[in-house]
């Protein structure tokens, strides 16, 4: 579904990535995991068309998305859940979900459709149901987070990306978070999700990037990356090895 | 959005009653003028305050197209002998070009800087209609623009000229109304917020912020048009730096994002230097010292200020 290869980013005369080849097959939900600074924001702005400087070729269903503006580029079915949250403080949960929606509303008939959808982001987390009128700045970090994923799900994609989702929220609620995704990916949807939490992503991902400044130095299926030694040594802590069932939430066990 | 809809009709249920019977009670042409005067500022406020409050981009020279609307429509009918109804259309295709034009390179800037780009152009074109003087008649200005009649009904009549001035503020506050709620509107309030984000959404805010420029503009065009025609005599002193300062203290102190503030605003505004007549030479000082109160004390705005108190001496008798 999308495939990226050779790409190379620039901010002005930085080279953020140098050369990545990374691909998403239609319903897998892939995980790229790297240190602060090795370019996975980067990439991601790349995709949404967000950065004028790269060079390389990024393909979506076969299309090069070289020169797109990013609204074109949501049209196309890829939505994104920026670095930070970004969501609009001032504006009605209510008007942030719309906004998702922003490149649908033009035509009538699509009016009910979105109507629908808003149904079923406020049913996937109902936690904003009882907000909506109640201005987005006001909500909790994890509401906010859960509101900015309902705001990309609001574009109908079909790849939804997801820059470092769990950034500051407690354990239970990043599972909870990670267990949507991992329902969405079941219901059909393309995802890529950006970690610096790699074990947990690893968990639920089908397969993993590993990125270092600005290079893929791993791939593979999550299974075998949870399980290689160089990884569990570099991010996953020396000794997750031996704390990490304690203190470990297992996944299924939390709906 | 219940109580929302509730203080929305509260404040078109005080303003149009008031508007109504002023003009009807009010005889002074003096005072007819002084509303409508407001009513002109009024558009001039709910223009900028859809660039500013709503879109969250600032402009320092605002006043630059309350002029070129003005001397628009002016030149037309003094030099061409256009009739201001013929003039109006052209006036509005000329600003919004000049809107456009600067627009277009001047809303790469953000914060500060489009501040600083802003107020140079606005000080560029009140050079220009102070020199180009074969044209705009320099810094004297130019007489004899002819007054607005339609059919039998002539506008040189005060009372007149105040009910069409608020007539189209009144289509003016709807329209922006409707807009601010609508689908781009919700885009145009998401820039504000965060920019990045509204792009990441797929909302192009280059075009956005582009058109709710020319559409302020277009605002300060209308307002000059309806300037021109009341007073009949423009110089460029109407359009220089202190007005388009003066207009963002109308947004600011009505309330940035709210309509019915930049009505409270430009009223205070407007109304302020004609009370304060009484204090002569401490006029200006008076007026500083009031501004200041205002923004210590609601610096959210005079409607949410007021609003804020009202509230909570409501929550208080319970
Ligand atoms: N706007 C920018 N201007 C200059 N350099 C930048 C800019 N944005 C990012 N960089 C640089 O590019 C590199 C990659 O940054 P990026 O934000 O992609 O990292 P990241 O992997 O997302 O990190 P984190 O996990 O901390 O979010 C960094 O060295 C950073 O300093
Ligand atoms: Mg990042």
């Amino acid at each position: 579904m999308l495939n990226i290869q050779n790409l190379k980013c620039y901010h002005g005369r930085i080279q953020a990535i140098k050369g990545v080849d990374l691909f998403i097959g239609k319903g897998e939900l892939v995980t790229l995991v790297g240190a602060n600074g090795s370019g996975k924001s980067t990439l991601v702005q790349a995709v949404c068309g967000l950065l004028n400087e790269w060079k390389g070729e990024i393909r979506f269903e076969n299309e090069l998305l070289a020169g797109l503006k990013p609204s074109s580029i949501v049209k196309r079915g890829i939505s994104m859940v920026p670095e930070g949250r970004m969501i609009f403080s001032t504006l009605s949960v209510l008007d942030n979900l719309k906004l998702g929606a922003y490149t649908r509303y033009r035509k009538k008939r699509m009016a009910e459709a979105v109507e629908n959808d808003l149904q079923m982001v406020l049913d996937l987390f109902p936690v904003l149901k009882d907000r909506a009128s109640q201005p987005a700045g006001t909500l909790s970090g994890g509401e906010q987070q859960m509101l900015a994923i309902g705001r990309a799900l609001m574009a109908r994609p079909k790849l939804l990306v997801l820059d470092e989702p769990s950034v500051g929220l407690a354990p239970l609620l990043v599972r909870k978070i990670l267990s949507t995704l991992e329902q969405l990916r079941n219901q059909g949807l393309t995802i890529l999700l950006i970690e610096q939490n790699a074990h947990a992503a690893l968990e639920i991902a089908d397969r993993g990037y590993v990125i270092e400044t600005g290079r893929v130095v791993l791939e593979g299926a999550a299974s075998d990356l949870l399980n290689d030694e160089e990884l569990k040594k570099v991010y996953l802590g020396k000794d997750y090895c031996e704390s990490y069932p304690k203190n470990f939430i297992p996944l299924r066990c939390c709906n | 959005m219940k109580p929302e809809c509730f203080k929305n009709r509260l404040y078109y249920g005080i303003f149009l009653p008031v508007i109504a019977v002023s003009g009807f009670v009010i005889d002074s042409p003096y005072y007819l003028q002084v509303l409508t005067f407001i009513g002109i500022n009024t558009l001039l406020t709910i223009g900028l305050n859809m660039l500013m409050g709503y879109a969250g981009q600032i402009s320092l020279g605002h006043a630059a197209f309350y002029g070129i609307g003005a001397y628009t429509t002016t030149i037309l009918t003094v030099h061409f002998d256009f009739s201001p109804w013929a003039a109006l259309p052209c006036t509005l295709v000329v600003t919004g070009m000049v809107a456009f034009l600067v627009g277009l390179p001047m809303l790469k800037l953000t914060g500060y800087y489009l501040g600083m780009g802003t107020l140079g152009f606005g000080m560029i074109v009140y050079v220009l209609f102070r020199e180009w003087s074969h044209v705009t008649g320099g810094s004297s200005g130019m007489v004899g623009i002819p007054s607005l009649s339609l059919g039998p009904v002539s506008f040189s009549d005060s009372r007149n000229y105040f009910y069409l001035v608020w007539m189209i503020v009144l289509v003016c506050i709807v329209f922006c109304q409707r807009l601010i709620q609508s689908r781009v509107g919700r885009a145009l309030r998401s820039i504000s917020d965060s920019e990045n984000a509204a792009k990441a959404l797929g909302v192009d805010t280059k075009d956005l912020k582009l058109k709710i420029f020319i559409l302020s503009a277009l605002f300060a065009a209308m307002a000059g048009f309806l300037y021109a025609h009341l007073v009949t005599f423009i110089s460029p002193g109407s359009f220089d730096f202190m007005v388009s300062i003066r207009m963002v203290t109308m947004v600011v102190i009505g309330g940035m994002a709210s309509i019915w503030g930049a009505l409270l605003g430009a009223s205070v505004l407007t109304l302020l230097p004609e009370c304060l007549h009484a204090f002569a030479d401490f006029e200006m000082v008076v007026y500083g010292l009031i501004l200041m109160l205002i923004m210590i004390f609601m610096p959210r705005g005079l409607t949410r200020g007021l609003m804020d108190i009202y509230e909570r001496s409501v929550s208080k008798q319970i």
